[in-house]
């Protein structure tokens, strides 16, 4: 097992006088992608706003070995590139400007006038999301898939140690979905570790190295895809069956009925 | 835009009943020219011209910094009421009889009246309101603030009080002196320079408010600031000329197409155009013949509100649905 880099002990969160996340564990290593998946309400955006520090929650999370706690903001957004669920542009700004905000945690608060290391890194994350072409273009006037896979290389750019990533692949179409995985699979291979909410269990059994299963504010099973998702856990937590088979050395995975 | 705003502030400074070529105008203001051209332009008309740029030019960066904050192109300080509170403010400390009209009384109680508004409206409508919840929590503010003036006029006995609190509801930058420069001239620097500074947090918060949590902008601290910078500058806008609508609304509009939609960059670029906006509206109450004079706010409010009503309707769409 490879030393852990972001950890959580006793995590809960009460939002409006209600306890959403109870008692959480997790002791999660670099160079993992990590699929967060559970029924709706069962608590994963919740977990991945609190693991950010975006949310005031009980007990302790250490990131790199440090309390997150007594980390100041910028610090925190230097640690975690946080992709939010539907990732709205208010203003038609560029693409590229969009990607360059991922450089405002490292100081470079002015997309017209970075540092040539920031550039860089600005360039290397749409490279890696194939949106250069779009540079220019008005971030409000990209397709879907375009817009999604903007705001993945804003994430990346920030070249942030951990991915938390709510639902990226939602409301695209299948070539997509599979960009945007193998974007994050590269990104965890290159060494970061990546977390990401999918309800999508065969996308999650396909690219990621643990799953964790949440089911209303608890962590019930956290493993490699096939302990993760056996067919108990799917019976329990989201009360389908499901058909497994194998491709290419990886488990597929396709709710099959509900139970 | 510098240019225009440079060459309106020299019409202005010609314009009057006493008409002067812009040759006189530069010669006076540089010390030559005859006397009588020498004391109009300095003392008279070179008060109101830096009151019309400074004033104009912090209602247009109050709008853009507003719309930035909201990421909402129909936000803007008077249609939150923010000037209408800010005279408020002031008429309370005329009527009550606290100071005189040259006090810095005046300006202190309008920025707070200003800088309560907005944050009542914020508290009001909530942090991710949609535009008609704003709107209607603006219009419901600005009428509380427009009918507590009404009463302070309603119980002033004296009728001299009743026609100053009037004034404050017209707005006007007649027969104002290096004095009133003063008075506002600070609090408008200290608006204008609290607000650029946030410039760069505002592009961020294109992104949403969670997003920009994220990237290390606290957003909680950036609201704060920004209300404070609006109420500052308008406060200390409106306790010399009055409430003057809708400039903040329209100069951000109207650099839109030229520079983009970046929030930071569009900051000095509407204030400019505030600027330019009030000078030439200050110009045209001096030259539209009538009986009696114009108000500048009258004015600015005839012009601003079919602006308004046209950006409401190509808004329809996101006004029916939140914002898209």
């Amino acid at each position: 097992m490879m030393e852990t880099f972001l950890a959580a002990q006793h995590l809960s969160v009460t939002l409006a006088g209600r306890e959403v996340l109870h008692d959480i564990a997790l002791a999660l290593p670099r160079q993992h992608l990590v699929a967060l998946v559970g029924p709706n309400g069962a608590g994963k955006t919740t977990l991945l706003r609190a693991l950010a520090g975006l949310l005031p929650s009980r007990g302790a999370i250490h990131v790199g070995g440090e309390a997150l706690a007594s980390l100041s903001l910028r610090e925190r957004a230097k640690r975690f590139g946080y992709l939010p669920q539907g990732h709205m542009v208010h203003w038609p700004l560029p693409a590229r400007d969009i990607v360059a905000l991922g450089r405002y945690p490292h100081g470079a608060t002015d997309p017209a006038q970075l540092s040539p290391a920031d550039e860089a890194a600005v360039e290397r994350a749409m490279r890696a999301t194939d949106v250069t072409r779009f540079s220019a273009r008005p971030a409000t006037e990209l397709s879907g898939g375009e817009r999604s896979r903007v705001a993945l290389a804003r994430v990346l750019a920030v070249e942030a140690p951990v991915i938390l990533a709510d639902e990226p692949t939602a409301a695209l179409d299948p070539r997509f979905q599979i960009e945007v995985m193998k974007n994050l699979r590269a990104a965890a291979d290159g060494g970061i570790l990546a977390i990401v909410v999918t309800h999508d269990l065969g996308l999650a059994a396909r690219y990621a190295d643990m799953v964790m299963v949440m089911r209303e504010g608890r962590l019930v099973a956290q493993g490699p895809p096939a302990e993760a998702l056996s067919d108990d856990i799917l019976a329990q937590v989201f009360r389908v069956t499901a058909y497994r088979t194998g491709f290419e050395h990886r488990m597929i995975i396709v709710p099959w009925a509900g139970v | 835009m510098t240019a225009l705003v440079v060459l309106l502030a020299v019409v202005s400074l010609g314009v009057g009943p006493v008409r002067m070529s812009p040759l006189q105008v530069l010669a006076a203001l540089f010390g030559g020219g005859d006397d009588v051209h020498r004391v109009i332009v300095q003392q008279i008309r070179l008060p109101r011209a830096i009151l019309a740029i400074a004033i104009g030019g912090i209602l247009g960066l109050s709008g853009a910094a507003l719309q930035g904050l909201l990421r909402n192109p129909l936000a803007s300080p008077s249609l939150f009421g923010a000037p209408q509170a800010a005279a408020f403010g002031a008429v309370l400390v005329i009527a009550l009889g606290l100071a005189d009209v040259r006090s810095y009384a005046l300006p202190a109680a309008a920025i707070a009246m200003a800088f309560l508004s907005v944050f009542a409206l914020l508290v009001v409508a909530g942090r991710n309101a949609g535009l008609l919840i704003l709107i209607l929590a603006g219009l419901a503010i600005s009428s509380l603030a427009g009918s507590a003036t009404a009463l302070a006029m309603n119980l002033s006995s004296n009728p001299f009080v009743a026609l100053e609190i009037a004034f404050w509801l017209l707005g006007s930058l007649e027969d104002r002196s290096f004095r009133h420069v003063a008075l506002a001239l600070p609090f408008i620097t200290i608006g204008a320079t609290v607000l650029m500074s946030q410039r760069h947090a505002l592009r961020a918060l294109s992104l949403g408010e969670e997003t920009a949590q994220s990237l290390g902008v606290d957003v909680g601290r950036l609201r704060l600031i920004v209300i404070l910078g609006v109420a500052f500058g308008v406060g200390g806008a409106v306790a010399v000329t009055g409430s003057i609508g809708f400039i903040g609304l329209i100069a951000p509009h109207l650099m839109r197409p030229l520079v983009g939609y970046d929030p930071a960059r569009l900051l000095v670029p509407s204030a400019l155009a505030g600027a330019a906006l009030l000078t030439a509206a200050d110009i045209a109450v001096r030259i539209i013949p009538s009986t009696s004079d114009i108000k500048v706010g009258v004015l600015t409010s005839l012009i601003g509100v079919p602006f308004f009503l046209y950006l409401i309707m190509r808004e329809r769409r996101a006004l029916g649905g939140g914002v898209g």
